[in-house]
């Protein structure tokens, strides 16, 4: 008898504890990227709110946000997606309209909707970080540093195998740059039919020579061990590899293509107050700015880019990592999302039956 | 059928041993001659090396040391398809795969026959067997019976001089077997074939077998046929292992031509025909089968040894009684008495006298 | 023949064969009571299982065909928040359902779309419509937000009006798009699955040859699974026969080799093949090590199809060997003997004997490797580079990259309809009882 009470008492107090106790469940991609978002977001936010945060990591983040949602059993509160998946989920009713207005201004007052970067503020989703598309080369393997895009396409003056993102997303931009497309034009090029036709007859110039790639890590690993002579890669994962791991891993920032991660609330998530909390917190301005000195990304705030120190080791100052540093902004593409969500489906397909062939 | 020499052996082992590991030997030092014809038996335990004689001879063992012949052929070094050695199995073999009437035709077909003829012979096997109707069946459609049936026919349909069978009644019941039996004999006899025949039943060896030889450890105890096996024992191994024995352990007193005295352990005295036995001093077991025993003192030659006994059990069998005695201190001594219209019931706790003839009882190896 | 039965219990007086049990219950009736009892229990028992069956396999493959035919983006839009749903594009569908196909395009029409494109507005469903027509004619999406966000502003003539925000509204073929969207069941996305689409006139017709993709990969996929189900087949056999007639205690060690990959993860041996094989790979390393091959002519084993060919090889190879191995151990050794003493030599005793008795092993492996093979899509995606993709890679693309998940559930459709066919050709050829799965 006594026993059963003592068991009821403590069925009880846990019931009312995960009541009280807040928990809020962020997913994101993975590794080092992570482990970014955990130290700069993560653990001051607990810190400060007293709200527990569970992070899942998932490498296609948007099919299960819709299938969540969908099915009615939401268990993610906030997700970091890609630019074209932030729109497309928004488009289709997944994810909760987001309040530009509780976002908190910058330190000298600029509003928050004048202090992000142009596009980094959606009805449903608030970047956090700008990273981009670049190549990346083994020091080791190649005789001569590439320096432009169209190096990269060069077999002959570079001879070796090419790291490509298996996607027709970022892959047609880089070619039409490499075939000499001034970085302004590339969208209204690749609007056209013969644009495409001019990308894919680019890529066919290397087809034999590329080794396609999916998953964000294996870049990093392709190009150490020789495997490739060059890559496209996330310029995160590069640097992690170069000056984490110590790699003879060099970016160059010639083509590169600018994107944004941003951060969504799926309709219906749990916590819906908690996670809105989580994003104005976590997208203030010293916010992305610690962010940085985790991983090369940029953040999304004009006002964070004073505040990006040195990286965790110390000695390495981020800003020259930074994709948004001037330095490296001379021939970069910002991806075009609207772009990009009308032609997904059309050049994908295209792309696919050409990889088939 | 008796009478063979290793000239006209048919089959032939000669100074035969095998063994599987090196270390113990299956087989010791077999020597075996069978003529043309002959159906000889190999009976023995489980583990006496009958199954492996006949797997060399059918040529899925090699022989370790020593020479088969075939013929007056050696055939050590023929592989088996071309021993033209037919054979029937324990579990029947039949190709479950075929019909009854494929399964026959395959020996044939492997010869190359023509189809004509395979038919032909085919459909006289299955009538030898009487299974005629049963050509398009699947072996999984028969019964046992009828699956050994058709084993034995396919064993037989490409003639082959010789046909081995390991055991092939084994899986049957009592009555389906008996019939098996006979049909067997009948077959291997009207057909003029060579048999040789593994089992452990001791009773089909005897009612089947021109002669059988009795395997244990490896060797063959005894090669003889059934009439000698059973009724002149050469060793106590076979005494005990064809038929029902009473044994008694005891020391030979005295020998006198072909009777002797033997002084049991109990000290008793009984009279005894020597067999492996030479000079007084020797110790002995002394067998005697049950259906030799008299409790008619009439019946006994007179001045016979005799032993005290009492009744333990009484069993009524039908055609015999057989009745359980305790005799020299041992009671599971049996007797069997023919059920006739004048003889005796024994009844339990009855106190008596036996006795046998002399050349009835055999004092064998100790 | 009635008397005789007559003793059996038969009351009835007509001439139906009626038994019945001795107090003139009929037999069946009462079978039937004294077995309820039991099939009851035994169904309480099952019920778990079916139920649970129901809900893991039953369902979602039925909600697999349902979404491959059903779409409702164009006419439905659903608040998940509240699960409230309302529909849209009310007048366009009405006028559809007016105007057979191939009717002019006329104002009335342009006003409907007008009318359909406030009420998009107002739900903040111009993207999700545009979606679904996107999924058919790229740019759709931007061109119903576009015309959306100005839908206040368009006044009569309508047609005149929507065409000057975009002249793209003038295209035939948006128009049987949005014609077929209008109705939630579709077949448009097994065309699409199959390459195919509709005309301007509402023809079917092959896409864009720069366009044609699933055909292809199906081909691809069938072509490959076979050549991985024989190289299991011709690797597995040699290997289930040494563990069904080795002794007891070498097969032990044996089959846990066998197994072992099971207990390893996927990626793990798949990551593993990626070392050996790349061309700076362990083998590639070895051989130009030995002097068989110049470091420049390096073979390529992986990010092909002969990566994917490999890997999945050995990755399926239990599944060939396992139910092999089980039709193999308890064949008697007997029957080649039999088949040996019957003068066969030891070829003609396998081919005619053993083989034959093996066959319902081979067909269940080779129906497991085959199914496992065509599905696959890990191993493919991380090994086979470009030319060793497979049809799942493509349905793993709709699934998880393009969110077309009716064109994924189409395809996956397909899949499953082409391995039931070939299961029936199957049953039809060799027997599906002739099948041991273990």
């Amino acid at each position: 008898m006594k026993i059963k009470t003592a068991l009821m008492a403590t069925a009880l107090s846990g019931i009312a504890f995960s009541a009280t106790a807040q928990e809020l469940t962020v997913m994101s991609w993975g590794g080092a990227y992570t482990k970014s978002q955990v130290e700069a977001y993560h653990k001051p936010f607990t810190a400060t709110t007293g709200i527990k945060i569970n992070s899942v990591d998932a490498d296609n983040l948007a099919t299960p946000i819709k299938a969540q949602v969908e099915a009615g059993n939401v268990t993610i509160d906030v997700a970091d997606v890609e630019f074209s998946d932030a729109v497309r989920l928004c488009d289709e009713g997944l994810l909760e309209p987001i309040d530009l207005s509780m976002l908190p201004a910058a330190p000298d007052g600029t509003p928050a909707t004048d202090d992000f970067i142009e596009g980094a503020l959606q009805d449903c989703a608030v970047a956090n970080i700008v990273w981009s598309t670049v190549f990346a080369y083994n020091s080791n393997s190649v005789p001569t540093a590439p320096t432009t895009i169209a190096d990269f396409f060069d077999t002959e003056k570079f001879p070796g195998k090419r790291g490509l993102r298996k996607s027709a997303k970022a892959t047609l931009e880089m070619a039409l740059m490499a075939d000499g497309v001034p970085a302004s034009e590339v969208y209204s090029v690749l609007d056209t039919d013969e644009g495409v036709d001019r990308a894919f007859a680019k890529l066919d110039s290397i087809k034999s020579d590329i080794v396609w790639w999916e998953a964000g890590a294996q870049p990093p690993q392709l190009l150490a061990d020789g495997e490739v002579t060059m890559s496209t890669a996330y310029n995160g994962r590069i640097f992690n590899a170069a000056i984490a791991e110590k790699q003879p891993l060099v970016v160059v920032w010639d083509g590169q293509i600018l994107d944004f991660d941003l951060f969504v609330v799926p309709k219906g998530a749990p916590n819906k107050e908690a996670a809105m909390q989580f994003i104005a917190f976590s997208t203030d301005t010293q916010r992305l700015a610690d962010q940085a000195s985790w991983i090369s990304y940029g953040p999304a705030r004009k006002s964070s880019g004073a505040l990006v120190g040195t990286y965790s080791d110390g000695v390495t100052e981020m800003a020259t990592h930074m994709p948004t540093a001037a330095e490296n902004l001379g021939n970069a593409l910002v991806n075009n999302f609207e772009f990009w969500v009308d032609k997904d489906a059309e050049l994908n397909e295209r792309f696919n039956a050409w990889l088939a062939n | 059928m008796a009478g063979s020499s290793a000239n006209d052996a048919f089959v032939a082992f000669e100074r035969v041993q095998k063994s599987y590991d090196g270390e113990t030997l299956v087989v010791k030092d077999l020597n075996l001659t069978m003529p043309k014809g002959e159906f000889l038996t190999m009976l023995g335990p489980s583990g006496s090396g009958k199954t492996t004689c006949l797997m060399m001879l059918a040529g899925f063992e090699t022989a370790t040391h020593g020479e088969i012949l075939l013929d007056g052929k050696p055939i050590n070094n023929i592989p088996p398809h071309k021993r033209g050695i037919g054979m029937v199995f324990q579990n029947y073999a039949l190709f479950p795969h075929m019909t009854v009437a494929e399964n026959l035709s395959f020996p044939l077909e492997v010869r190359k026959i023509g189809k004509s003829e395979r038919e032909e012979k085919v459909r006289r096997a299955l009538d030898m067997v009487q299974m005629g109707k049963f050509d398009g069946r699947r072996p999984a459609q028969l019964s046992g019976g009828q699956q050994q049936r058709i084993a034995l026919a396919r064993a037989l349909v490409f003639e082959p001089e010789l046909v081995l069978m390991d055991e092939p009644l084994g899986a049957l019941d009592k009555q389906l077997r008996e019939t098996l039996q006979f049909e067997i004999t009948r077959l291997a006899h009207n057909l003029g074939i060579t048999t040789v025949y593994v089992t452990h039943d001791q009773t089909e060896a005897l009612t089947m077998s021109d002669r059988v030889a009795v395997f244990d450890d490896g060797r063959i105890q005894q090669l003889a046929p059934p009439d000698v096996l059973y009724e002149q024992p050469q060793n106590s191994f076979v005494a005990q292992f064809i038929g029902e024995n009473n044994t008694m352990d005891g020391v030979v007193q005295e020998i006198k031509g072909d009777t002797c005295i033997v002084k049991l352990d109990g000290g008793e005295v009984i009279d005894a025909k020597p067999v492996n036995v030479s000079k007084p001093g020797e110790r002995t077991r002394v067998s005697i089968r049950p259906e030799r025993v008299e409790f008619n003192k009439d019946r006994l030659k007179p001045g016979a040894h005799t032993l005290k006994a009492e009744v333990m059990e009484f069993i009524y069998m039908g055609d015999i009684f057989r009745t359980r005695l305790r005799v020299a201190g041992n009671d599971e001594f049996i007797v069997k008495t023919r059920n006739a219209p004048d003889q005796v019931r024994l009844r339990p706790g009855q106190q008596i006298d036996i006795g046998w003839l002399p050349q009835d009882c055999r004092a064998l190896d100790a | 023949m009635t008397d005789g039965l007559a003793n059996q219990g038969t009351g009835n007086a007509s001439n139906e064969l009626l038994l019945t049990t001795v107090d003139g219950k009929p037999l069946k009736e009462a079978l039937i009571h004294a077995e309820a009892r039991a099939k009851r229990r035994a169904f309480f028992l099952v019920l778990p299982l079916l139920l649970f069956i129901l809900i893991t396999f039953v369902a979602p493959i039925g909600q697999m065909l349902h979404r491959s035919v059903h779409n409702d983006g164009f006419i439905v839009t659903e608040d998940f928040g509240t699960g409230v749903r309302t529909p849209i594009m009310v007048n366009l569908t009405e006028w559809f359902n007016e105007n057979p196909p191939g009717s002019e395009i006329d104002e009335s029409a342009y006003a409907a779309l007008a009318a359909d494109m406030v009420v998009l507005k107002k739900e903040r469903a111009a993207g999700q419509a545009g979606t679904r027509i996107n999924y058919e004619i790229s740019g759709s999406r931007s061109l119903f937000t576009k015309t959306a966000r100005n839908a206040d502003k368009l006044a009569p003539p309508y047609k005149e009006a929507i065409i000057a925000i975009d002249p793209d509204w003038e295209n035939p073929e948006l128009w049987t798009v949005m014609r077929s969207a209008s109705s939630a069941y579709t077949a448009t996305f097994y065309l699409a699955a199959i390459d195919m689409t509709r005309n301007a006139n509402g023809d079917i017709e092959m896409v864009n040859e720069n366009r044609q993709v699933y055909v292809k990969l199906f081909q691809r996929t069938l072509i490959l699974s076979l050549v991985i189900t024989f190289l299991t087949f011709v690797l597995a056999y040699p290997v289930a026969h040494l563990l069904a007639t080795l002794p007891l205690r070498y097969s032990n060690l044996l089959m846990i080799l066998v197994l072992l990959p099971f207990w390893t993860s996927l990626l793990v041996r798949t990551t593993s093949w990626m070392i050996l094989l790349q061309s700076q790979g362990v083998l590639n390393d070895a051989m130009v090590g030995l002097g068989i091959l110049d470091d420049e002519n390096r073979i390529q084993m992986m990010y092909n199809q002969a990566g994917t060919v490999i890997a999945m090889t050995h990755i399926l190879l239990p599944f060939m060997i396992l139910p092999l191995y089980s039709v193999m151990r308890p064949i008697n050794p007997s029957y080649v003997r039999a088949a040996r003493s019957l003068g066969a030599t030891s070829w003609t005793a396998f081919r005619r004997i053993y083989f034959p008795q093996t066959v319902p092993g081979i067909g269940a492996g080779a129906l497991l490797v085959f199914i496992l093979a065509v599905g696959y899509y890990i191993t493919p995606a991380l090994v086979g580079g470009a030319d060793g993709q497979l049809i799942s890679n493509l349905i793993a693309f709709h699934m998880q990259k393009s969110l077309n998940w009716s064109l994924a559930a189409a395809l996956a459709a397909l899949l499953l309809g082409g391995i039931l066919i070939l299961y029936w050709l199957y049953d039809r050829l060799i027997g599906i009882d002739n099948l041991k799965l273990g």
